[in-house]
């Protein structure tokens, strides 16, 4: 011990280090070895979740492709008015035949020929054709090049092709989000697209309405089920609970194309209802391939993430308090309205986000069932990452969906609360 | 005893594992039917021949979208993919795939045509190594449609004279074509009328007629599965799929061969491979596109071979024993009134029209 401790000066750890200090690297110590045994998760997370969305998501608005192209056409065409009925003069376009040899050389043109095609049809064969025939010019000798390109294909004479280019020449671009909700991005700013194309406001609309309408009737249905689950003794009830995993352990494809087999006109469900004459022959009901197909399909899939979660809640409620209650003068009703339902809430809640969420998010069921009128939004967005390649748009469509789900996440925290959802 | 054993058995896999990858190409294509007929025909010989083993991926029906995948992450682990030309026109575009030179890369025919000249119009895209010819058209139920089963595809409009649903693809691929066809327009000037707007809306407003009577699919299995069931009167699919539901399950299913679309399907080698992969992935294309080799694949499988010197070759089928070529696309007979798919042209209007019909059908 020194005099300075005495003097009330640092208290000093047994080495002579400050106390303070000494404290604080020992701490520091077990929080790095905490932070050492989570790596392994916190970078698999990371490096599999994390990092593809984020990437995923950033391709909704970027769009270097254009100007990384053709960056001497986009300098130039800086220049130029698209308001103007006008192409753009000679140093647009000898700028132009000068990025496409490098463009061509290293097979960029047709990728950009794509990318345009999306904003302008025909983009995609005038960038091929034109490629073919661009590639034999030589920038430095050969100019001028306005009227040998407009030789090539009249099309690079049309002032649209220029504004497309125009347009879509920024680096981060709002045009991916303003087509995933109908509208366009155009030399005026934002525009609605022509009503003969609109259809992902009406196809995200029914995407929410329909999946509420599966969580509602998943309720409806689950909740009887749970309830019985949860008060019968447990050896029957660990036997009823096979009947509720068994679907669950059998294959999405399979349970789907079973409902095809149940529901369509000369499917299961007709053929009895005809044999036992409730249904004329000739007007079989109509219960695939629309609306209908989709709920009665994605419920009976769903179903299982409802119930669980209800039957692990209901299961923590002690009989006693219905017992208490009606010996209190309740009759069966108020006793399971005002006792049993609100202690039950928490699982309907755990099950209702489940569902929802995942139901907002199905792609394959609707599109074996849904018919035209049953498709989801996800439907559109694996048309464009698989068949279109637009991935921007699908990306856009992705991050939209993100964000719904996660502003009802919070409606539902505001009015129900979050920590009032229990698994259990 | 035992650990020794384990390390030996070790010792000996790291010497051998590197040696079995060096000898291992993995093959993408539809799964079911065709890729068995691919099996029989190309791959189980050129595995014998070579001792190459082959690894099959059914994955073509998103071949586009993984090798963008693929390519963007710097890892392609196919060696030679079956695609559609359209989806092989894309890749081409998109510089996913390799441009091959026929004359040098592909055996010639075996009375000397060159590959070039022998596969003809069918080379489509720089990329693209066509290995079949196949049909989408229609099959329709002969015990629904009464005395007069239908010989035009207009039938398909009729919904007086053939009532009941009919299937047809969810896309407007081909159904705008058949639409306008069918609303007078004649066949060399459909793709003139569908560049326009009103072109456009006139195939829309024809396919509103039957709109109600119409169940929309999606995949290959549907529309045999749906003429299977008696949902559909008629429906349209691939004649592949239309020849196993009625040589093969015997169903009360006939073809309509009229104005079907002729297309075609065939290999692509993906950008960006290893030289070694490379010159390996060009050997078996070399190998699995020559003449006898084509004319194989139709024993197990009911699409044309795609060159020319093929068609004579064509047998029997390899477990019925009925002669093959009067069920092909490319028979005479069958081929009185087809129709050209127009690459060009979807290439370009595909985003455009796909946009409306999609807006169409929900509507």
């Amino acid at each position: 011990m020194t005099d300075a401790t005495n003097n009330g000066g640092p208290v000093l750890a047994a080495d002579g280090t400050p106390l303070k200090k000494s404290l604080a690297k020992a701490l520091r110590l077990q929080k790095m070895r905490a932070l050492g045994l989570i790596a392994p998760l916190l970078i698999f997370v990371m490096v599999s979740f994390i990092i593809p969305i984020g990437s995923m998501l950033f391709r909704s608005v970027e769009n270097g492709l254009v100007s990384e192209t053709l960056p001497l056409t986009v300098a130039e065409l800086q220049q130029w008015n698209g308001d103007s009925s006008e192409p753009p003069g000679e140093e647009v376009f000898s700028a132009f035949v000068a990025d496409m040899v490098v463009a061509i050389e290293a097979k960029n043109h047709t990728r950009l020929g794509t990318r345009l095609n999306y904003e302008k049809t025909g983009m995609s064969s005038l960038f091929r054709k034109s490629g073919r025939k661009i590639k034999n010019l030589d920038p430095a000798v050969d100019g001028p090049f306005k009227e040998k390109l407009i030789d090539i294909d009249k099309r690079w004479g049309d002032v649209e092709t220029w504004r497309t280019i125009k347009t879509h020449s920024v680096g981060i671009t709002n045009g991916y989000f303003l087509n995933a909700v109908d509208m366009r991005r155009t030399p005026e700013g934002a525009q609605s697209q022509p009503e003969d194309k609109q259809i992902l406001i009406t196809l995200f609309k029914r995407t929410l309405i329909m999946s509420l309408a599966i969580t509602a009737s998943c309720i409806l249905l689950g909740y009887p089920v749970a309830w019985i689950l949860a008060n019968l003794p447990a050896r029957t009830a660990n036997i009823l609970m096979i009947l509720v995993l068994l679907p669950f352990w059998t294959s999405l494809l399979v349970r789907t194309s079973a409902w095809k087999v149940m529901l369509q006109q000369q499917g299961v469900i007709n053929e009895v209802l005809v044999w036992l004459g409730m249904v004329p022959d000739d007007a079989r009901l109509v219960m695939i391939n629309n609306q209908f197909g989709t709920i009665v399909a994605m419920t009976h899939i769903l179903l299982p993430f409802m119930i669980l979660p209800m039957y692990s809640v209901m299961q923590t409620i002690q009989p006693t308090y219905l017992r208490a209650a009606k010996s209190m003068g309740a009759t069966n009703w108020t006793a399971f309205w005002r006792v049993y339902f609100p202690l039950s809430v928490p699982g309907i809640g755990a099950g209702s986000i489940l569902v929802f969420i995942l139901s907002i998010g199905y792609y394959i069921t609707p599109e074996i069932v849904g018919g035209t009128k049953g498709v989801f939004i996800s439907n559109r967005i694996a048309y464009h990452i698989s068949s279109s390649l637009n991935w921007g748009l699908a990306a856009a469509l992705g991050a939209i969906l993100l964000a719904v789900v996660l502003v009802l996440y919070w409606a539902y925290d505001k009015i129900v609360g979050i920590d009032n959802v229990k698994l259990g | 005893m035992k650990l020794s054993t384990l390390t030996a058995l070790a010792v000996t896999t790291a010497l051998v594992a590197p040696a079995a990858i060096a000898e291992e190409m993995t093959i993408v294509s539809w799964g079911g039917a065709y890729t068995k007929s691919q099996k029989n025909a190309y791959h189980d010989p050129y595995s014998e021949k070579s001792g190459i083993t082959i690894i099959n991926d059914d994955s073509s029906a998103e071949a586009v979208a993984k090798l963008r995948a693929m390519n963007e992450a710097g890892n392609v682990t196919w060696d030679v993919v079956d695609v559609v030309a359209a989806d092989a026109i894309r890749l081409c575009d998109e510089g996913l795939a390799m441009e091959i030179n026929p004359d040098e890369h592909l055996a010639p025919a075996p009375d000397g045509t060159s590959a070039a000249d022998d596969f003809g119009d069918l080379i489509v895209s720089d990329c693209f190594i066509p290995q079949i010819v196949y049909s989408t058209t229609f099959g329709y139920r002969t015990d629904l449609v009464g005395d007069t089963p239908p010989t035009s595809v207009c039938a398909v409009f009729d919904t007086e004279a053939y009532p009941g649903k009919r299937s047809l693809e969810k896309r407007s691929i081909n159904n705008m074509e058949w639409a306008l066809l069918c609303d007078g327009v004649a066949k060399e000037d459909v793709y003139d009328v569908l560049e326009t707007e009103e072109g456009q809306n006139q195939a829309l407003a024809k396919l509103d007629t039957i709109k109600d009577d119409v169940i929309w699919w999606s995949a290959g299995a549907d529309t045999p599965q749906l003429l299977a069931d008696g949902e559909v009167v008629m429906g349209s699919t691939y004649n592949g799929r239309l020849f196993s539901v009625i040589e093969e399950q015997n169903q009360p299913v006939a073809m309509l061969w009229d104005a079907q679309v002729f297309d075609l399907d065939g290999w692509i080698i993906p950008a960006g491979l290893s030289d070694e992969r490379k010159q390996r992935a060009l050997d078996y294309i070399y190998f699995a596109t020559d003449t006898q080799r084509l004319a194989d694949q139709a024993k197990w499988i009911s699409y044309g071979p795609a060159r020319a010197s093929s068609a004579p070759l064509v047998g029997q089928h390899a477990d019925l024993g009925i002669d093959m070529a009067p069920h092909m696309p490319t028979d005479p007979n069958n081929a009185k009134n087809t129709f050209l798919y127009n690459y060009e042209f979807w290439a370009d209007y595909r985003d455009d029209i796909e946009a409306k019909f999609q807006a169409w059908l929900a509507k």
